[in-house]
């Protein structure tokens, strides 16, 4: 599908990725510095508190540009999800059904600071809003690290 | 001083209707130019009246129309940004240029062959065509949502109806409804793509796409075009069919809609769990000067089935959260229903122009020569969504 994937690393649930280049730029990069280290690093408005993501270099709420990085502990909820069932892509067959979710992180304001991750490593049926997860990275290259989630069993919903 | 009721469609015309990739060895540019040819010619008009184009969704080039077409002078090219969010607009956008004074005889076309590409995402020859392109954001960012298995605009439908579901106990019987519905209103229509019936059972006994979403929730894979004219209401009295005039036309919505949504979904809640439309329905109505209850035939956006129920609220036929229970109840059946919606079949059943046919279906019910025919049918909503921003909607009124 994409350089560097071939169909025998394909896993059932495990969508393979897309874009395995950051293509970082002075906004993003941060948070794929902080991801190769299994660290979840998250621009936050200085002036207003709002964090956001993608890291987009201007604050949605109060327009300025002054940053700080911050690191979030790592956990958030299930917002909404779907079960992908269809593969858009042959190779798509092997990896089908998967779930992926919009994830309200822990720590931010939510809205504006989600992020869009494949839930792995768990049944497809076992996948609630408001089910708590935790992000993971794949270090997939020197590169990118792709965030995924993982049900959090152990924590109440 | 708005556009309302300065101008209006006076011809209407389209190519058949043919599943993706039937349509070759036409081309695009081919079924535009036919589309356009033949809406002039039911206009009563000719290439050499012609002399604007209102257009959306990177439908086609103007100034490869103008030229394969012959036209004498072009005087007005634009394009609204975004997808098919903006159909519905792009008429506000010709009567627009028109009461400025700015071109006389606007032509409003889509034109879709998907056999080299698929615009929901799916791959063709092995290669995503679509889904990866980073239409409307960056390459920075899309790192921040290619990797996440969301590929297509279905599976951000998937991923909004199932937040509808939660909040307001949308039930999956809902979204049949509005197919059902839609295919009832098709089998009638020789235009239509699918007239099989179907009942309830077929929709449950039908193969999930992406949870919540089922096959019959999807927009069918259409190739053709649909085109539409448009020029100022005093010329329109002197044509060969009854004008259709516009009445009241609105794109946009809220900034933080934001670019593609399935690589997006930053928005706030109620922006997030809807359309997407209500801030240019507001907008739409107040220039129109009437309600939702002096609508007597919605033709709404349908590329994916639990988008018909949130327009429904968006567009203030029934509360937010409500569109559910309301289509249940009968309310969007052609026969009986309170506001029928989709009598041509939409792009669920009859064929997915981009939103055209449901223009087209607009102003046939208005000359009250549609198949499905609302009967006293004097004003028609058609709306484009759900998309990245713009979303719109059009008022359009018997004349």
């Amino acid at each position: 599908m994409t350089d560097g994937v071939t169909s025998s690393e394909l896993r059932r649930g495990v969508f393979p990725g897309l874009q395995l280049q950051t293509y970082a730029d002075e906004t993003t990069e941060p948070f794929w510095s902080a991801a190769r280290h299994d660290r979840l690093v998250v621009p936050r408005c200085r002036e207003c508190g709002t964090f956001r993501l993608p890291p987009l270099p201007i604050c949605h709420v109060c327009q300025s540009e002054v940053t700080d990085w911050e690191e979030l502990p790592g956990t958030g909820t299930v917002l909404t999800f779907t079960i992908v069932h269809h593969p858009l892509h042959p190779d798509l067959a092997a990896v089908c059904p998967y779930v992926s979710a919009v994830v309200d992180l822990d720590g931010t304001q939510g809205e504006g600071a989600r992020i869009l991750v494949n839930v792995t490593d768990c049944d497809p049926a076992a996948v609630s809003i408001g089910a708590p997860v935790r992000i993971v990275f794949d270090h997939v290259n020197d590169d990118m690290s792709i965030p995924r989630a993982n049900l959090v069993a152990d924590r109440p919903v | 001083m708005t556009i309302k009721d300065k101008a209006a469609v006076v011809g209407v015309g389209a190519t058949p209707y043919y599943k993706r990739g039937q349509s070759y060895p036409q081309t695009e540019l081919s079924m535009a130019c036919r589309a356009v040819l033949l809406a002039l010619e039911d206009a009563g008009l000719s290439v050499q009246d012609l002399d604007g184009f209102a257009l959306y969704a990177q439908a086609c080039e103007p100034a490869e129309l103008a030229a394969t077409l012959g036209v004498p002078e072009v005087r007005f090219t634009t394009m609204i940004t975004g997808g098919g969010g903006a159909s519905a607009g792009a008429l506000g956008v010709a009567a627009a240029a028109i009461h400025g004074g700015m071109a006389t005889t606007v032509v409003t076309v889509m034109t879709v062959q998907q056999r080299d590409r698929r615009l929901g995402g799916s791959s063709v020859g092995g290669q995503l065509t679509y889904g990866q392109a980073a239409m409307g954001i960056s390459r920075p960012y899309t790192a921040f949502s290619s990797n996440s298995g969301l590929l297509g605009p279905g599976h951000a439908a998937a991923l909004i109806a199932r937040r509808h579901m939660h909040l307001y106990g949308t039930e999956r019987e809902h979204f049949a409804e509005v197919c059902i519905t839609s295919r009832d209103n098709a089998i009638r229509r020789p235009t239509a793509l699918q007239t099989t019936p179907l009942s309830m059972d077929d929709y449950f006994n039908a193969r999930m796409i992406a949870d919540p979403l089922c096959l019959f929730d999807y927009t069918l894979e259409t190739d053709g075009a649909v085109a539409v004219v448009t020029v100022s209401a005093d010329r329109a009295r002197d044509l060969r069919h009854p004008p259709v005039y516009v009445m009241g036309s609105a794109h946009g919505g809220i900034g933080r809609t934001g670019p593609l949504n399935w690589k997006w979904l930053q928005m706030p809640e109620d922006d997030l769990v809807s359309s997407g439309s209500r801030s240019a329905a507001r907008r739409m109505y107040e220039m129109a000067g009437i309600g939702p209850a002096d609508v007597d035939v919605a033709l709404i956006y349908d590329n994916f089935s639990p988008m018909v129920i949130m327009q429904l609220e968006d567009y203030g036929f029934c509360p937010v959260g409500q569109g559910g229970p309301f289509v249940a109840d009968g309310n969007i059946r052609w026969k009986g229903g309170s506001i029928p919606v989709n009598t041509h079949g939409g792009n669920l059943s009859e064929g997915y122009v981009i939103g055209m046919t449901h223009v087209r279906e607009a102003v046939e019910q208005l000359r009250g020569t549609a198949v499905n025919q609302v009967d006293g049918a004097e004003v028609a909503l058609v709306t484009g969504g759900t998309s990245l921003l713009p979303m719109s909607g059009t008022l359009l009124r018997k004349g």
